[in-house]
């Protein structure tokens, strides 16, 4: 509890004490009703000061028709009518409410806080062999920072010096250590478990991966969804609609029972309308609704999903169609060799070493890729005379046998026929003293979860997936027959992908939307033509960031039926409030207007249902389990 | 230019206010007010000084609900 909420609450235990004080005089002594009447103003004023003196500044800047002005009409009236008690009660437990909203609200907006909690504090700078403590802000490019173990990472940088396993849960989501030694990138907002790291600084605080993620989280409460939108409207017009149906109901039945010859029943009638005040707060709507948003927002963020807005988990709730680039979408986007297929006479294992032997000076993915795949460093000693060939592949001695490693061209060259592969892929074909060896296929592969992520998004409602590619058909098909996705485009330049996409916008079913999944690189026009973006893999990349609507840290396509579950279930507990609110306000409401419940009644449903609503909307928070897949 | 503000208000309702507030002061260009971050998002207008902008903010939203704050620097 902060200072407010604590003088809030000795405020409140004040005039409750006398409240009971004066009810217990009052049942015992022969104290005549207008005197206690007059003393029970005076836990009346300690407890609803505020909202009085709110309400007259309201009333005086033109800012009629608040809470304030509904407590302070119901409550006054109440006094008018001599009934002071119940004036008193109505405050209290008015200010009760406030006060626990203010307290669980502020406890939930920590909470949910607390979840992306990954501003580093300050920075360990090594100057001159001394260590100095500064803010992360006056670190320049550059400089050397010491990273201690159980501390924050708190610039983007370059190890120089040290090995460590990183924690990346609160940037991920994910919970499996990260190994890095020297020379290796890592990003601001990782925390440091094991070892003593030196880090040379690769961009100052603003640039760095945490300043990014927290401008988007800040931001994210900003872009407001329509339903949240809603809300805020209809509180506006709420409030004055109900204040004149208020009087209305304390007007038109007396006047017409008095017309009829009836007695009016003024003062039942004023009661009724009062009591009306009390019910129509719209405090539960208002606040559970951005509760909710901010909980779901808050949710996905510590599983590693990040959305700019709640507007964008309206949009992603109702996805039918979803569009993935291939390459480092469903793909790793890394190179593997796929396939080793000796010719007959070469042994397996053979084909690799000789490539890997007449490759080992070469910095082309494929090359890395097959020295990869041979998992032993090659001996330099038994290569020599390694010739590049621009384009087409190596020539070299290994062992002293004249070896040739590249592409078919290389070997009609030397009028050496070779095998086509049946799998997609990029071929690399040996021979070893002009003798056909074989081939090696080097190929991307599919992601382990890729066809597990189709199945889960097909679970969520998403009729239609569709990857866009570059890459040639044989290549695209392969790998849509391997994820389960139904249909594929090959063969696209960036600009066809977005006539594609377009195409796809135009038949998609009404009411749904159409989202396109890429990695951010080279995407930009597409993330921004579908109907909602979300980039995979953006650690560590500025463009995806800025770019999507949707980020997941990691490279998990499952993330993706993840976030439209938290998605479906935030809008979900979004509409129970709307409804359990509305719907308990309007029949109290009724019951009131027809006299059925007082105004005890009438501040416990108010206050009641508020806490309900607000306790719902932090289910937003706990949306899925924590593993990342279920 | 933008700027983003610390504020302390205590309901939803008032920080739409405050929003709606900030929004018709003079070199505003637009205000985003988010009550669950507790933070005002300013983007001044071409040429307006936030110095000279942010204390008729205040003012403004003030106004309209009397005891919100915001935090400059």
């Amino acid at each position: 509890m902060n200072k407010k909420q604590q003088k809030n609450l000795i405020r409140i235990l004040l005039a409750t004490a006398m409240t009971v004080a004066l009810i217990l005089i009052g049942h015992f002594l022969p104290v005549p009703k207008m005197v206690m009447n007059f003393l029970f103003l005076a836990p009346y004023f300690i407890v609803g000061f505020d909202v009085l003196k709110k309400a007259a500044i309201g009333i005086v800047h033109g800012q009629i028709f608040d809470e304030n002005f509904l407590m302070t009409v119901a409550t006054v009236g109440a006094i008018i009518l001599g009934e002071n008690a119940e004036s008193v009660a109505v405050m209290l437990f008015y200010q009760v409410g406030e006060l626990f909203q203010s307290v669980a609200v502020g406890k939930s907006r920590k909470n949910i806080a607390a979840l992306m909690d990954i501003r580093p504090d300050t920075a360990t700078v090594e100057k001159d062999g001394a260590l100095e403590t500064v803010d992360p802000d006056e670190v320049p490019v550059g400089s050397i920072i010491v990273v201690k173990p159980g501390e924050k990472i708190p610039l983007d940088g370059v190890i120089v010096e040290g090995n460590a396993s990183l924690n990346t849960a609160a940037l991920t989501g994910e919970s499996m250590p990260r190994e890095v030694s020297a020379g290796d990138d890592v990003i601001s907002g990782c925390v440091n478990i094991t070892g003593m790291l030196r880090i040379r600084t690769t961009k100052e605080f603003e640039e760095s991966t945490v300043s990014k993620i927290l401008e988007l989280v800040e931001n994210s409460s900003m872009k407001k969804a329509r339903t949240e939108q809603f809300i805020t409207r209809f509180a506006r017009y709420y409030t004055p609609i109900v204040c004149l149906c208020a009087l209305a109901l304390a007007v038109v039945p007396p006047i017409i029972l008095a017309i009829l010859g009836h007695d009016p029943m003024i003062k039942a009638w004023v009661i009724r309308a009062l009591t009306f005040l009390v019910i129509s707060c719209p405090c539960a709507l208002v606040i559970s609704i951005p509760l909710s948003f901010f909980g779901g927002i808050g949710g996905a963020g510590s599983k590693g999903i990040l959305i700019k807005g709640s507007t964008y988990l309206e949009v992603l709730a109702k996805a039918g169609t979803m569009v993935f680039d291939k390459t480092g979408t469903l793909t790793r986007g890394v190179f593997e060799v796929t396939e080793e297929a000796p010719a007959p006479g070469f042994g397996s294992g053979e084909l690799l070493y000789y490539a890997a032997h007449a490759e080992q000076y070469s910095n082309h993915p494929i090359s890395r890729s097959i020295r990869e795949a041979y998992g032993k460093e090659p001996a330099r000693e038994n290569v020599s005379d390694v010739e590049e060939v621009g384009g087409h592949g190596v020539r070299a001695v290994v062992d002293g046998k004249a070896v040739l490693v590249g592409n078919r061209k290389l070997m009609a060259e030397d009028g050496i026929d070779c095998i086509a592969p049946e799998a997609p892929g990029t071929e690399i074909h040996v021979a070893v003293d002009h003798v056909y060896a074989g081939y090696l296929l080097v190929a991307d592969r599919v992601k382990e979860e890729a066809k597990d992520a189709i199945l889960r998004l097909r679970a969520q409602g998403v009729a239609r997936t569709v990857i866009l590619t570059g890459d040639n058909a044989k290549t695209a098909e392969v790998a849509a027959k391997e994820t389960g996705v139904d249909e594929v485009k090959s063969n696209l330049l960036p600009e066809d992908k977005v006539r594609e996409v377009e195409r796809l916008l135009d038949e998609k079913p009404a009411n749904t939307s159409l989202a396109f999944v890429g990695d951010g690189v080279n995407d930009a026009p597409v993330l921004s033509r579908a109907d909602i973006g979300i980039a995979m893999g953006a650690l560590g990349s500025d463009a995806a960031i800025e770019v999507a609507d949707i980020v997941l840290m990691d490279d998990d396509p499952r993330k993706i039926a993840l976030a439209m579950k938290i998605a479906r279930k935030t809008l979900a507990i979004a509409k129970e409030n709307i409804v359990f609110a509305l719907g308990v306000k309007i029949l109290f409401l009724a019951l009131g207007a027809l006299g059925l419940i007082g105004m005890w009644w009438a501040i416990f449903a108010d206050v009641g249902v508020m806490i309900l609503a607000v306790l719902n909307a932090m289910r937003t928070v706990f949306a899925s389990p924590s593993d990342s897949g279920s | 230019m933008k700027k983003t503000y610390g504020i302390e208000v205590d309901c939803a309702a008032c920080a739409q206010k405050m929003e709606d507030a900030a929004n018709k002061v003079n070199g505003v260009a637009q205000a985003t007010v988010s009550f669950m971050t507790q933070k005002i998002k300013v983007e001044f207008a071409e040429g307006a000084d936030p110095a000279a902008v942010m204390p008729d903010v205040v003012k403004a939203c003030k106004r309209v609900e009397s005891d919100c704050e915001i935090v400059l620097e």
